[in-house]
């Protein structure tokens, strides 16, 4: 590891992305992450990789999808609305099983909303978004630190599972600085062309052809099953979650990025006041760490989810739960971000009415 | 007394959320004055964009609907052809229209759709910062062309009204400049035929008008003005691309 | 130790510097720091501010809603502030901009008529430096060293030769919140 840095949420997902071997971006401008695209038409060129800016999302994604399909490291990035129009993008990808990350900004909304901080894409990112039956994986950091550290982790996956993977962070995490470390860069000298990449027949013996269309519905079926293999055995290896405090927890906070972040002060608040709060922290809320929840139900009285959307990991929540102990709620909507004495206000509510 | 200067009862009391030496505002301007002359305030509507003008609506008194980025043509459509009484007008940006827009607007200008479009372009995107636009001059320096547009990696400007006017739909195809009083003048009589070809049910209208943006281009408003008649002009130059009979 | 420390203005009075600055010190003594900034829509006018904690343990929250220390650089920003402020929280006054006096009388406020301050020093851009260092001077989240040191990050090529002044201001707001503190 390097020195320490300060750097701004947007800026680093750029370097980071770089460092881990991302040889393409294509994107279109939007707040509140401009400063990843504008850095990365900086770097780019600099180190001889791929930076366009395309005329919409829809182009955008498709851009990448092409990238995808030679086997290459490509990332795009943007915030709600933008992510919105790459939605046929990413059901094409998912059914073609190729990889590329895409980072969301998320902002407020719906429609055009405002550029303030929100989780309101957390249905959009987890249960598809786009046609189909299809998942990517949707990773959650709650730090700049660790959307870094995972943005290695994103592309790794991206090519294991030749999968889409989704960065879920929000206008805030974009916006603010912090002192961050990167990790060694990868070596692009190793990432070589996969053999199932589209690139020209080349010595090869057969044709590559990437295709999400198989016109029979018997072969579509073959087609779905087999992603839902693949679904099966990310579930069952790439589930990451943090627990906060939760060895001797009566009660546990549940919450994600942003929100996870301010969580973590309510545990202190609680803490201080002799309550044993702990959070259960989802990093990927796509697979759902649906069994380590549902652990916990056994150990605590009741679950408080907060989020900044109205109950939308509260869903997963509740289902991993299974109604063993009550799920309660609280969130803010359109770009509000909740304090942590609003939420620990709320949480008093809950204990005191017990 | 005689009353030689007013504001346009059609222009708001609100002020705008344009930067100093912004001619987004002398658009609006130009608007409001038509269509009190024209005396067409109360029948229409207009399409804003997503981009500085996104609150264009608290500025221009008229039924307004905001549209999502770069479909305000494809909107305009829905209420012209659900409401054919109805004046339409889309107001978009170079970004907006020229990029993540162009198709609507291809398609609408090719259907001759009873729309007028006043196309504002200030070479880059205002709204977000300053990048790149489709009509960013080679050379120039934006957000996110920091080492200049290159040909061989961005293209090269887009010339809209050059564009459409290939096409059978447009009655009326022009491209003014806001940088002085005479060119403002001029832009007022070409948005007036652009009005007339809606009016007159003659097909589809559009003005690109020459902007400025200071803040981004990090000059002065009169440096800004002057650099639309040093650079921009001889690669965006002023005319009339298509005039059908019955505009004047 | 925590604090946390909002600065507030008109947008070009140097208050995103003032608090990159912050932070920028703040990593460089090996703490923990946020800054966050607001961001609005436009891309002039209105008013700029922004959050940034300094710690000794990992920061979670990185908002600030009531505010420890508030360096206050418009008359606008002390109307939005002011109520928010916690208890005992510091007040950094530009007085030059801010014709009316503080309400709340629980809560320490340092005035600075900082902009003549800065313009007797050679540049009225230094005011945000001077309030900065006056409140550094206080609450000690980073060493006044640590602030001139950082400089160089912020203030490179051309700009490389507003250094000196800026660490004159930054002493001279220090100087200044020491006879505030001699006094009381
Ligand atoms: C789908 C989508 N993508 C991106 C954006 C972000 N965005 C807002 S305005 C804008 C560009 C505006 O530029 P232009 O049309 O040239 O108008 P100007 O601001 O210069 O007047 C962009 C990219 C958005 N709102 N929606």
């Amino acid at each position: 590891m390097g020195e320490k840095v300060l750097m701004k949420g947007a800026e680093a997902i750029a370097e980071a992305a770089i460092r881990a071997g991302c040889m393409a971006f294509f994107g279109y401008p939007i707040t509140p992450q401009n400063e990843t695209p504008e850095y990365f038409s900086r770097r780019m060129p600099e180190l001889g990789r791929v930076f366009l800016q395309a005329e919409s999302e829809v182009a955008a994604i498709n851009m990448v999808y092409g990238a995808a399909c030679t086997g290459t490291r490509v990332i795009t990035t943007s915030s709600s609305p933008g992510i919105s129009l790459m939605q046929e993008g990413f059901s094409y990808i998912a059914n073609s099983n190729v990889g590329c990350v895409v980072v969301n900004a998320m902002r407020g909304g719906p429609g055009l909303g405002d550029i303030a901080p929100a989780q309101a894409d957390y249905f959009q990112a987890t249960k598809g978004g786009g046609h189909g039956d299809y998942h990517s994986i949707v990773l959650a950091p709650h730090t700049i630190q660790e959307t870094v550290d995972l943005m290695y982790d994103a592309f790794d996956l991206a090519d294991k599972y030749r999968i889409m993977v989704v960065m879920l962070v929000d206008g805030l995490m974009g916006q603010m600085m912090e002192p961050v470390e990167f990790k060694e860069w990868v070596d692009v000298k190793k990432l070589k062309t996969p053999e199932w990449a589209t690139v020209g027949q080349g010595d090869r013996d057969h044709r590559n052809i990437i295709t999400s269309l198989e016109i029979l519905p018997d072969g579509l079926e073959k087609m779905n099953l087999a992603l839902q293999a693949k679904y099966k055995k990310i579930k069952e290896n790439e589930v990451r979650l943090e627990e906060y405090k939760m060895d001797d927890a009566e009660y546990a906070l549940t919450a994600f990025g942003t929100v996870a972040r301010i969580a973590k002060t309510v545990v202190e608040m609680a803490r201080a006041d002799g309550i044993k709060l702990g959070l259960i922290r989802p990093i990927t809320v796509w697979p759902f760490p649906e069994k380590e929840i549902n652990k916990r139900a056994d150990q605590v009285k009741f679950f408080f989810d907060v989020e900044m959307n109205e109950g939308q990991m509260l869903e997963d929540v509740k289902l991993a739960v299974n109604g063993k102990k009550p799920v309660h709620y609280y969130g803010r909507l359109g770009g509000v971000v909740p304090t942590a004495e609003e939420i620990y206000g709320e949480f008093k509510k809950l204990v005191g009415g017990k | 007394m005689k009353l030689i200067y007013k504001k346009p009862d059609t222009i708001t009391k609100r002020d705008t959320t344009y930067c100093p030496g912004c001619p987004h505002g002398i658009a609006h301007r130009l608007i409001a004055e038509l269509l009190e002359e024209m005396d067409l305030v109360k029948k229409t509507v207009i399409v804003w964009p997503v981009g500085c003008s996104v609150f264009g609506y608290y500025f221009i008194a008229t039924d307004a609907v905001e549209a999502a980025h770069g479909r305000a043509c494809a909107m305009a459509t829905g209420i012209k052809r659900t409401h054919p009484e109805s004046f339409v007008i889309s107001y978009q940006g170079d970004g907006d229209l020229a990029s993540i827009g162009i198709a609507e607007a291809v398609h609408a200008a090719a259907r001759g759709e009873r729309i007028t479009v006043v196309y504002i372009n200030n070479g880059n995107y205002g709204m977000t910062g300053g990048q790149m636009a489709p009509t960013t001059l080679i050379g120039q320096i934006t957000t996110t062309t920091p080492y200049g547009r290159k040909p061989e990696l961005n293209g090269f400007p887009m010339h809209v009204p050059e564009m459409l006017a290939a096409l059978d739909g447009p009655a009326y195809i022009a491209r003014a400049a806001l940088d002085s009083p005479q060119h403002i003048i001029q832009a007022k009589k070409f948005l007036r035929k652009a009005f007339n070809a809606q009016k007159n049910n003659l097909g589809f209208s559009l003005v690109e008008m020459i902007s400025a943006c200071p803040t981004n281009w990090k000059m002065t408003p009169v440096e800004a003005m002057e650099r639309i008649r040093k650079e921009v002009l001889p690669v965006f130059p002023i005319g009339e691309f298509k005039v059908a009979k019955g505009v004047e | 130790m925590e604090k946390k420390l909002v600065i507030a203005g008109f947008g070009g009075q140097g208050v995103m510097l003032a608090g990159e600055l912050l932070a920028e010190a703040a990593k460089d003594e090996g703490k923990f720091v946020t800054f966050l900034p607001s961001y609005g829509p436009e891309m002039r006018g209105g008013t700029a501010n922004c959050d940034v904690i300094v710690s000794d343990k990992p920061i979670a929250s990185p908002v600030i809603a009531h505010p420890q220390a508030a360096i206050i650089m418009n008359l606008p920003s002390l109307d939005k502030f002011e109520p928010l402020m916690e208890k005992d929280g510091l007040l950094v006054l530009n007085k030059t901009l801010i014709p009316r006096e503080v309400k709340r009388t629980d809560v320490r406020v340092l005035q600075i008529d900082a902009q003549t301050v800065a313009r007797e020093l050679g540049n009225e851009k230094a005011t945000n430096m001077i309030l900065l260092g006056a409140y550094a001077e206080v609450e000690k989240p980073v060493k006044l060293e640590s602030l001139k040191n950082a400089l160089k990050h912020f203030l490179t090529g051309k700009k490389e030769a507003l250094i000196p002044l800026n660490e004159k201001a930054l002493e001279k707001g220090a100087e200044i919140a020491r006879e505030f503190l001699g006094g009381k």
